[in-house]
Parts: C-alpha cells; structure tokens; sequence
C-alpha cells in the first residue's frame, strides 16, 4: 500500500504527468476548433458586431461642437441661457478666432449642419459668417499694412519676428496647442516638421498673436503644403497684433527682436483707432448671431456626448430647464415606433393563418407530390423583391386586375373602387405575401416529424377530429409556430422596401425615416439612436417571448 | 531614420516617376449617374464622344439617388472610387457644406462660350454654391389625365387644390418642398412673399392647412417614375414629375397626358468632383468636365432628353429629337411659352427650413 508510485502524479507513456498531457491534448483540440471557426468570427466580428457598435457609438457623439468652437465653448460657460440676451463681446472674440480656422480649414458648414437638426436657420447663419469672417478687423488689418514703413506687409519680417531670428530661444507650446486644435478639428494629423517654431521672447509679449500665426503655419505647411515664411499670414494674426498692441502699448518697451521698429510703428498706427468690436461685427455679418436661442442651442450641445438623439427619437427636445416633449406638430417617431409594431403584429398572426394550413397540407401529402408544392412556396424567393411588390401594385391599385374583376362582376360600383394600396392594407397583404415562406418553412419542418399514429391513436380512443388536432397534433407544431413568428416578426420590423412602395402614408414604417435620416437629411446620429432603440425593442420581444414561451420550445426542424 | 526616409524617397521617386511621365491623367474613371433615359443621353452626348477623343475608359454607376450618404462612407473609409458625380444642386450645397464634394473655379476649369462669352457669364445665375457645375435645367410641374378632365382642362396650379372641377386622385411628392411653395400660392400668398411667409410657424401651418384640404385624396409619390405609371394607369386626374418623364408619356408613349407648366419650379442638375481624389484621377475627372459642359455638349445632350442645357449660349443650338425627330424647344422647360410662371428651387432656404419644415410635413402625413 505505501508503493511509492501510489502517492507520485500518474504518468503518461512518454513519462510526462498524465494530467498535464491530457491538458495539452485538450488545449490543442480547442486550438484547432477555434480556427476552424475564425473565420466565420471573424467575419461576424467585422460585419456585424463592428457596425452596431459603431451605430451605438454615433447615436450619442457630439464631439464636432467642442472641436469646431474650442474657444468659444469655452467661454460661454460663464454665459447664462435665460439671461434672453446673446453673450458680449468677449465669446464673439473667441468666436471669431475658433471660425475663421474652422473656415479655413472648411469645417464650419458642417457644424452649421449638425445644429440645424436642432434649431433652424444655424446652417446659413454659419455658411454666411464663414464666408465673411475675414473682412472682421479690415481697417486695423490695412492700417498695420500701412504703417509707417510698411513693413509687415512683407510675409518673410513676419516669419522672423514670430521664430526670434536664427538661435533664438524657442517656445513650443504654441505649436504643440495648435497641434491639437487642427487635428481635433480637421480629423488628420498635423504632426511632423514645419519649418517653424515661435520664439520665446515674442511668445510672451505678444501671446494671442503667435498663437494665431502658429495655427497660421501649421495649416499653410501641412494642409497647404506651402512654406511659411513665403506666405501672408492670415487676418487672424493682424487682428490679434492690433488687440493686443491696443490694449497695452508698452508690451513693446524693452524688446530688441526683429522688427521691433516695425512692431512699434503698427503700435502707433492703430493707436488711433477704435478697438476692435467683435459682436457689432458678427451682427453685421447676421443679426441672428444677436438671437440668445441660437447661442442656447450652442451651449446645450456643446458636451462631446448628447442624449440630444436618443430623446429626438422618442419625440422628446433638450430645453434649457432639462427635457421637454417636443411640440405637437413635430411628434412622429412614437406613432410610427408603434405602428411598426402592430402592423408587424398582424402581419405574423396573418402568416400563421394563412401559412399553418398550408404547412399542414405539404406535411401531410406523399413526398413526391409535397416538393412539388414546395416549388411553389420557394418561387417567389427566386423573384427580385421589388418586383413582387410592384406587382401588388399592379393588383391593388384602383384601376387595378382586382378592382376591374369586382366592377365587371357588379361586385362593386365603378365610381366607388376600393382603396387598397397606398395605406395600411397595401402594407400588410404585400408583406404578408412577402413573408410567408419564412412562416411556412419551419412550420413544414417541425410537422414532418409529428407522427401520424397520434392522431389516429387519439381518434380510436374516441376524440372527435377537432379534439384529435386541438389537444394532440396541435401541440406538437407549437415549437415551428414559434419560430416562425420569430422569422416573419424580426424581419417585418425592419422592413422598408415594401411600406415605401405600397404604404402610402399611413403604411409606413419606422425604417423608413431611418433611411430618410440616412440617405436624405444625413442626420446620422438620428438615424443611429432610432436603430439602436428599434434593437433594443427586438432584443427586448424576444426576452419576454423566452420568458413566456421558452426559446427552447422553438424548432426549425 | 534618416536613411529610411531616403531610401523611401528614392523608392517612390522611380515609381512615380515612369507614370507620371506616360500620363498625368487617370486612363479610367467611374462617372455617377440616375440611370435610365438620362443616363443614355448623357452616354450618347458626353462619355461615347469623350472617349473617342481621349480613349479613357467610362464606367458608369447609376447610384446619384443615394450618392450624398455613399460619398459620406466613402469619405469617412478614406476611399473615394467615384470620379464624377451627377447630383442635384441641393445635394451638391450639402456635399460641398460637408465638404465632400471639391471646389470647381468656373473660370480656370470651363470652357468659354464660342463667342467668346466667359463660362461664368454664360452659366449666370445658375452657378449655386462653390462646387457645383450645372449641366441642365429641368423642372417639378403637373401632367394631367387629358381625357379626364372634360373640355376644361386645367391651366392654373391652382386646379390642384380644386376637388370640385377636378375630381379624382391626383399625385404630389412625398416631401414638403415645392407642395408648401404650391400650397401657399394657391392660398392668396403672393409669389414673391412665399418665403418670407415660409419662414414662419403661421406659413408653415397655413401651408398644411391648404394640403389638409387634399390630403384624403392625394397619392404621394417618392420616386419619379410614379407619377407617369399612375397617369398611364388612370390612377390619377393630375400629378406632379420631372417634365422629362411627362415628356416620354407624352410623346414616346402616346398616353392621353398634357403638360400643366404654370408654377413649375425649376431646379439644377449637374456635375460633382468629390474631395480627396489623387491628382491624376483629379486632372482627369476636370478635363472630362471641361469637354462635357461646353457648349455643343450640352445642347446635344438635349437631342435625347427633354431638359433645358444650363448654359445661355447652348439654348439656340437645342435641335430635334434623335429618334422621334421632333423639335426639342417648346419642350424644354426654359421654353417662353413655357415659362410665363415660374419658381427657382430656393436653395439657401430649403437648407435651412428642410429639416424643420420636413419633420412638420411628416407629423402632418402620419396623422
């Protein structure tokens, strides 16, 4: 009993622990199921679960109003929205700068796109200002163009006093700050050498001016693939030269740099003048820069994630005092999530109806002559979808085969046709059509394997036939009912092609205003949270049928 | 590092090199289009002729119908394969607003007219948005059902909105603009105020009120091939379509169909170059465009379909029908007689109001 092989690990053959080789043995047969199914993950990762993340993901991204208006975003946090009156002067500064780089860059139309979807009028408000914002400062731009000695007319006397002259002491936060303002806005990189760095010195007495000439060269050498130092700055940097020299002419006392003469007289030259006004400017440009429920509808949706979608799709709007339900003549999305519900509804239970019988019947023939029906059921998978639907249309139109049929019968009167397509009835008889196959199919399956000897077991223990079907087959062909309806449900509630040809107005869809908000008004985000809730509703359905029904109960064979 | 980049520098230098010496141009290029009997005059006017000049290879997609969202994906892949697009004017102020689509200098990029007229001047007005070159002018108007409506047949928009002369279904499309503009017309608003009065909640609900008085009999439509089919059909008294499709009822397919022209609104159609393509593909797609937008292009263009050539100075050159042989003229849309009342498509307004006045229009639809 004390054999000292008794208490040591059981070896394998080739002497290794019996439990490590069966570890590896094991390790390895997973290996080898796991790539023969990488593939079909793979595949399933890329095209199916990557985009509904990504749908996820659009339906609550925001980021363009912070990347777009960095500065000005910034600065209206101090601003309050029920104050009735547009923010002063200091947001319309920031403004200016954040719009005149998003319209040299071309990115201030999109965000004037994106707000529109929540108020209407932002998108020629910022097409227009984006257009103009260059002739804002004009008179301070020409007059340090003019100054005295004329000096900063020249684009290489601006590159030198901004880098300090060769070996100057450099700066690179400005560079590294412009950096990321281009590249969040513009979605590149604005990385690598440009051929510029600030210099220190000037850095510090002039902050805002080297700020704007480095957002200047940054985008001149990498989106323009120019050199700096040949190109004009842009208006930015003249006018924040001109603020800056206005607000504190002595700034200048003690510097030594290049063109320090040339600085000094642009200093005399705007003395004179008025100091910029940036709010009497942008209104000028549009009063409806002057309207507070624009800057709100900024305010409101400038956090890089919004519910703003998400309640857009269930008839609700963000306020200022927090949500509110949108007005009346704007609600639709609610009727028409429930009417894509019951319209599916009906149409599984008329599948059931219609497809039950027939499953029976192909269940119940010999098998020769059953797969010939079978074509039958099978054909009009084998048509192009648009062209089943056209032929409804051809049918159920009023001048159509069905109401000819019943006028030439004197069935019905010639002036008073039925109306049948281009409503809900259109909807339903289509995609009843449509879909039946998917209702029949695994009825057929799950019946082929009821045995017959129930019935005519249950029928010579004396039940009448209703009974026989009611209490003994019917049962049985629960689980192909059950997955049919899953089928026939989960495919109507996505259907679009059929309710915009056949539906009218009152027939259509959820689907379709996703597709209006994808093809049509690119309202993305929109379309994203209205997919992402109609999938939560499915995935929801098909829980509580699980609860009721039990998944397992579902067979397709 | 350095010696990385040389290498790579030198690498692309002898590749590049060789191609760009054979061709500074693409020798292949996908053209996009709507398809159907437009696409074949565009295929007889422009693409058989500029690829005998040049002997690029044409494909064609007939994709313009979704092409504002695929030139989005394709943007945001970071792979665009179409060269030129075909688009209506309102989706080239998006494409070029999202900055999808590139901008064109009418001046650098076009030809002048033969007589000297510069590209810009013999365009005009017709120039919208920095991006877009239009190629012609067609219009939204009413066919109607000749043999249904009696021997008063209509000559007013207005006999749109009137049930009692005009019985029967008639077909609108299933979006507010050009109905609301309709509407508001036949409503007492006078033309030049229709926008200012569209502008606000008050207009917009007059708009719906005056459809409202339709609504139970209005057949909308979404694609431009319903109107015609429902005419054909006798599904409808009246419906408004693009005059191209009523002009192949009418005169290619002989149904009992005339043309309602009062009140139509004219809209553009023309050229897109999308943004981010590379400079051979770029130089390509713009002398394509050069050789399709002048002049004689454009009015042969008109030789196989029903719609007005963008340029002034391509009006008078507009001759017969290819195969049916019949004046084009009095059926062009720009046509005097034609065009006694006519509406320009607004599209600064509509890209504000679309979103707004849309999501009303369809709340209204649903109920």
């Amino acid at each position: 009993m004390s054999d000292s092989t008794a208490s040591g690990p059981v070896l394998a053959a080739d002497g290794t622990p019996l439990k490590r080789s069966l570890a590896r043995a094991l390790r390895m047969q997973k290996l080898r199921a796991l790539m023969l199914i990488a593939p079909l993950l793979l595949f399933v990762l890329l095209t199916f679960i990557a985009p509904i993340a990504d749908m996820l993901f659009r339906s609550v991204e925001n980021k363009i109003v912070v990347t777009t208006l960095p500065r000005t975003v910034q600065a209206l946090q101090e601003w309050d929205s029920n104050s009735g009156e547009a923010p002063g002067e200091a947001v319309f500064q920031e403004l200016y700068y954040d719009m005149f780089v998003a319209a040299e860059a071309k990115e201030h139309t999109k965000l004037g796109t994106r707000l529109n979807y929540e108020r209407t009028g932002i998108s020629s408000l910022f097409r227009s200002s984006g257009r103009k914002v260059d002739d804002i400062g004009e008179d301070h731009v020409k007059a340090i163009e003019n100054a005295s000695d004329k000096a900063l007319k020249d684009e290489a006397l601006w590159f030198e006093i901004m880098t300090g002259g060769a070996g100057a002491e450099t700066n690179d936060a400005p560079l590294s700050a412009g950096r990321q303002r281009l590249s969040n806005l513009t979605d590149t990189s604005f990385s690598g050498d440009i051929g510029f760095v600030p210099g220190s010195a000037i850095s510090e007495i002039l902050p805002e001016t080297t700020q704007a000439y480095t957002d200047f060269a940054l985008f001149t050498a990498v989106a323009d693939n120019d050199v700096v130092a040949e190109e004009d700055p842009w208006e930015t940097a003249f006018v924040a030269l001109a603020t800056e020299l206005q607000a504190d002419p002595a700034r200048l006392d003690g510097y030594a740099g290049p063109g320090a003469d040339a600085l000094k007289a642009a200093a005399e030259a705007v003395a004179g003048l008025e100091p910029i006004a940036f709010k009497p400017a942008f209104l000028d440009i549009d009063k409806d820069w002057g309207d507070s429920e624009n800057w709100k509808t900024i305010q409101i949706y400038s956090p890089r994630t919004t519910n703003g979608y998400f309640l857009n799709a269930v008839d609700l709007q963000k306020g200022t005092d927090g949500i509110e339900a949108r007005p009346e003549n704007q609600q639709i999305y609610i009727t028409l999530f429930t009417r894509t519900l019951i319209m599916s509804l009906i149409i599984t239970g008329s599948c059931i109806l219609l497809g039950y019988p027939v499953a029976w019947i192909l269940a119940n023939l010999p098998t020769r002559t059953a797969n010939v029906l079978m074509i039958l059921v099978l054909l009009p998978f084998w048509t192009s979808l648009l062209v089943r639907t056209s032929a409804w249309k051809v049918m159920l139109q009023q001048q159509g085969v069905i109401n000819e049929v019943l006028v030439w019968l004197g069935m019905v009167p010639d002036e008073a046709r039925l109306v049948m397509i281009n409503n809900q009835f259109g909807t339903i008889v289509a995609m009843t059509h449509i879909l039946l196959p998917f209702m029949i199919l695994p009825m057929y399956s799950v019946m082929q394997t009821i045995n017959p000897t129930y019935l005519r077991a249950a029928k010579s223990l004396g039940a009448t036939n209703w009974t026989a079907f009611w209490r003994v087959y019917f049962p049985q062909s629960v689980p192909g009912i059950g997955a049919g309806s899953i089928l026939v449900f989960i495919l109507a509630i996505g259907y679009y092609i059929t309710p915009e040809i056949v539906g009218g107005t009152k027939g259509v869809f959820i689907s379709n205003r996703i597709a209006y908000h994808i093809s049509s008004s690119l309202n993305w985000g929109l379309a994203a949270a209205l997919g992402t809730i109609l999938l939560v509703v499915v995935l929801l359905l098909y829980w509580a049928y699980d609860q009721i029904v039990g998944i397992d109960n579902v067979k397709l064979g | 590092m350095k010696l990385m980049n040389l290498t790579a520098l030198v690498a692309t230098t002898a590749l590049v090199a060789p191609m760009a010496m054979a061709a500074d141009m693409a020798d292949e290029m996908t053209i996009v289009s709507w398809g159907g009997a437009y696409s074949k005059s565009q295929l007889k006017a422009y693409h058989e002729p500029y690829s005998e000049k040049t002997g690029v290879k044409i494909i064609n997609d007939e994709s313009s119908a979704e092409a504002v969202a695929k030139l989005r994906a394709m943007n945001e892949a970071g792979n665009v394969t179409w060269d030129v697009v075909d688009v209506v004017a309102a989706d080239a102020l998006r494409l070029c607003d999202e900055g999808l689509a590139m901008e064109i200098d009418p001046e650098e990029h076009l030809a002048a007219a033969p007589d000297g007229t510069s590209a810009e001047d013999d365009f005009g007005d017709l120039l919208v948005g920095d991006c877009f070159i239009p190629q012609i002018v067609y219009s939204t108007t009413f066919g109607y059902r000749t043999d249904l409506v009696g021997d008063n047949p209509p000559t007013d928009v207005c006999a749109v909105f009137d049930l009692e002369t005009y019985p029967g279904k008639r077909a609108l499309e299933k979006r507010p603009i050009n109905n609301v503009e309709w509407a508001l017309l036949c409503d007492g608003v006078a033309k030049e105020d229709v926008y200012d009065v569209l502008a606000t909640e008050e207009g917009q609900e007059q708009a719906l009120a005056k459809l409202d008085t339709i609504k139970d009999e209005v057949i909308w439509w979404s694609a431009g091939a319903d109107t015609p089919q429902l005419l054909a059909d006798g599904e409808i008294v009246m419906g408004s379509t693009y005059n191209g499709r009523l002009f192949s009822v009418i005169e290619e397919q002989k149904q009992p169909v005339a043309m309602l022209w009062d009140a139509q609104v004219f809209d553009l159609d023309g050229w897109i170059i999308p943004a981010g393509l590379s400079d051979e593909r770029k130089a390509r797609a713009l002398d394509y465009i050069y050789f399709a937008t002048d002049t004689q292009r454009l009015a042969d263009q008109a030789k196989y379909i029903s719609y007005g050539p963008a340029r002034a100075s391509s009006a008078p050159l507009v001759g017969q029908h290819a195969d049916l042989g019949i004046d084009m003229a009095p059926h062009m849309p720009t046509d005097p007689e034609n065009a006694k009342n006519t509406f320009l498509y607004n599209y600064e307004f509509w890209a504000d109001y679309r979103d707004d006045i849309d999501a009303k229009f369809q709340a209204w639809l649903a109920k």
